[in-house]
């Protein structure tokens, strides 16, 4: 029954997607596991065109995929020189900056979109949209959205890789895009983009990645979490012993 | 070896950081200091966020303290009564330097803070050390005996009300004295991560008057019991001690310690202490410079 409903409700979907190409987007893990040992990921995002009637168009076709973590507002400091030192000198809130941003394309991105359409969907590192609060002067927005973009870049966390979809046949296509260690734990998004004549003909962003640790490293952080009393006698204790045991041993030498 | 730090949520180097472990260790060793506050900056130069740092550290001078705590009070070196007035003094400063944190992290000025107050006790101590050791290393050269320090208290210590007497480090002195000493302490043991140490001793030499068998074995009581107060409350109010970090640290620090100790053997106290001074007044510098430089990041991020 159920399924009949839905075959029902994709009818006019399907009738449409004659004209446009449907995608069928996949990564290689769902799940990246955070361990004692873990060092970064690399993550293969790859998948297939369906063209309508199997006949791919004339012209050059582009592709872009974009991983993306969790938001979560922010307040970024700067830094300044007063009176000879370095402190931290002004402030600027952002409600919604993602955790994680790496955006892959088989053409520089201004070679194939145009402002608006990259605007529209946040294709680039300069047109995320971080919704900054309180401050509302244009230009030092700018300033502080601008300094937060290259910190988080050079700390490997947003990234914006050129040329790095490869298209086979115009019908397969693949990243490959760098996770680092860094990397805060959630639920990221993998959105996937066939661009043509400037255009996203399609879109697809119902791929999911959980980034989780595992084992230890997630008992220490929910330790550290919730039983905060706990983790802390543990703490001490650990210290304290292996502290006693070093000397004991050391004695016997 | 790279190994994941679960409450840093990085990944570092274990050998780099057992290795930074046991060169503090052996400082400690041969110094009979903590070394947590060489611990804090090198892991802040390496990556580790500040406030990781210090709590991290604090666990791991608990532990490098551990054993030196038994050595001392097998041989009576112990003063309980001042070690106990101490630490009471020490668990307000941890809780006020619980406080003070929050306030400087809620208006962004933690870091510096931590650097000024590295720069001024650093600066200050190592400059008195400095002199103190040299005027005794060129006493030595000269063929004079070693000015013997003058163990006096303070007057402003024996202005204090209320006196009690202190039998085993010989005084008759006010509680007040050694409560705001550890008090003191207490907070620079939260925000640095220090035990304190090289402020405790010359503080109870030549502040309290101190006798010198009981100095470095009740500095090192207190420095025991504080820094286990401000593991337990990084815990539960900045959740920022990381067990792993903590852990590796003290495996290259408790090695380090024993080869310090015996390195200490061969050479003379006063040139001991002059090495230290300038270890400490070098950190002080690399930190003043720090500040007045351009830092590689001129942003930070700050979840709300």
């Amino acid at each position: 029954m159920r399924l009949i409903a839905l075959l029902l409700l994709l009818m006019p979907i399907a009738a449409s997607a004659q004209s446009v190409p449907k995608l069928v987007p996949d990564v290689s893990q769902r799940q990246i596991d955070i361990q004692s040992g873990f060092t970064g990921a690399e993550l293969l995002l790859f998948g297939a065109i369906i063209y309508p009637r199997g006949v791919a168009p004339e012209g050059q076709i582009d592709v872009a995929v974009v991983l993306r973590g969790p938001t979560s507002p922010i307040t970024l400091r700067e830094k300044q020189k007063i009176a000879g030192i370095w402190i931290n000198a002004d402030s600027s809130d952002f409600r919604s900056v993602p955790a994680y941003y790496a955006i892959a394309s088989s053409r520089p991105l201004d070679q194939i979109v145009d402002d608006k359409t990259a605007a529209i969907y946040e294709l680039g590192l300069d047109k995320l949209q971080l919704s900054p609060s309180g401050e509302v002067d244009a230009k030092e927005q700018r300033r502080f959205s601008s300094g937060l973009v290259d910190l988080q870049r050079r700390g490997g966390l947003f990234r914006e890789e050129a040329g790095s979809v490869e298209i086979t046949d115009q019908v397969l296509y693949r990243a490959r895009l760098n996770i680092p260690s860094s990397v805060p734990v959630g639920t990221y998004v993998a959105e996937t983009l066939l661009i043509r004549d400037g255009r996203v003909i399609v879109a697809d962003d119902k791929v999911e990645v959980r980034v989780r640790k595992t084992g230890f490293e997630q008992l220490i952080t929910i330790l550290a979490r919730d039983y905060s009393l706990f983790y802390g006698t543990m703490a001490v204790l650990v210290s304290l012993l292996l502290g006693w045991f070093a000397g004991y041993i050391f004695q016997r030498f | 070896m790279d190994i994941y730090l679960p409450i840093a949520n990085l990944s570092v180097n274990a050998l780099v950081i057992i290795l930074l472990g046991g060169a503090v260790g052996m400082l400690s060793g041969m110094f009979g200091v903590g070394g947590g506050f060489l611990t804090t900056p090198l892991l802040i130069f390496y990556g580790i966020p500040p406030t990781v740092a210090a709590a991290s550290a604090s666990t791991q001078v608990t532990g490098a303290s551990v054993s030196g705590v038994f050595a001392h009070m097998k041989r009576g070196g112990v003063d309980f009564q001042m070690g106990a007035v101490l630490v009471v003094g020490g668990m307000f400063g941890t809780a006020a330097g619980a406080a003070i944190f929050e306030i400087l992290e809620a208006l962004g000025q933690i870091d510096t803070v931590i650097n000024i107050l590295y720069v001024l006790m650093l600066g200050s101590i190592g400059g008195l050390m400095a002199k103190e050791s040299l005027a005794s290393v060129l006493a030595v050269r000269a063929g004079r005996p070693v000015p013997a320090a003058k163990r006096r208290h303070h007057p402003l210590v024996a202005n204090l009300p209320m006196r009690w007497r202190f039998y085993r480090s010989g005084l008759y002195i006010s509680p007040l004295a050694p409560l705001i000493l550890g008090f003191i302490t207490g907070i620079m043991t939260m925000l640095l991560g220090v035990g304190g140490g090289f402020i405790m001793v010359p503080a109870m030499l030549y502040l309290l008057g101190m006798g010198a068998q009981v100095v470095v074995g009740t500095s090192l009581f207190q420095i025991l019991f504080v820094t286990m107060t401000a593991t337990m409350m990084h815990s539960l109010t900045t959740k920022a001690v990381d067990i792993v970090l903590a852990v590796f640290l003290l495996i290259g620090s408790v090695i380090g310690a024993q080869i310090g100790a015996r390195l200490a053997q061969r050479m003379r106290p006063e040139n001991l202490r002059l090495l230290l001074a300038i270890i400490v007044l070098l950190v002080a510098i690399r930190m003043a410079l720090g500040l007045g430089w351009r830092p590689d990041e001129i942003y930070t991020v700050q979840a709300l």
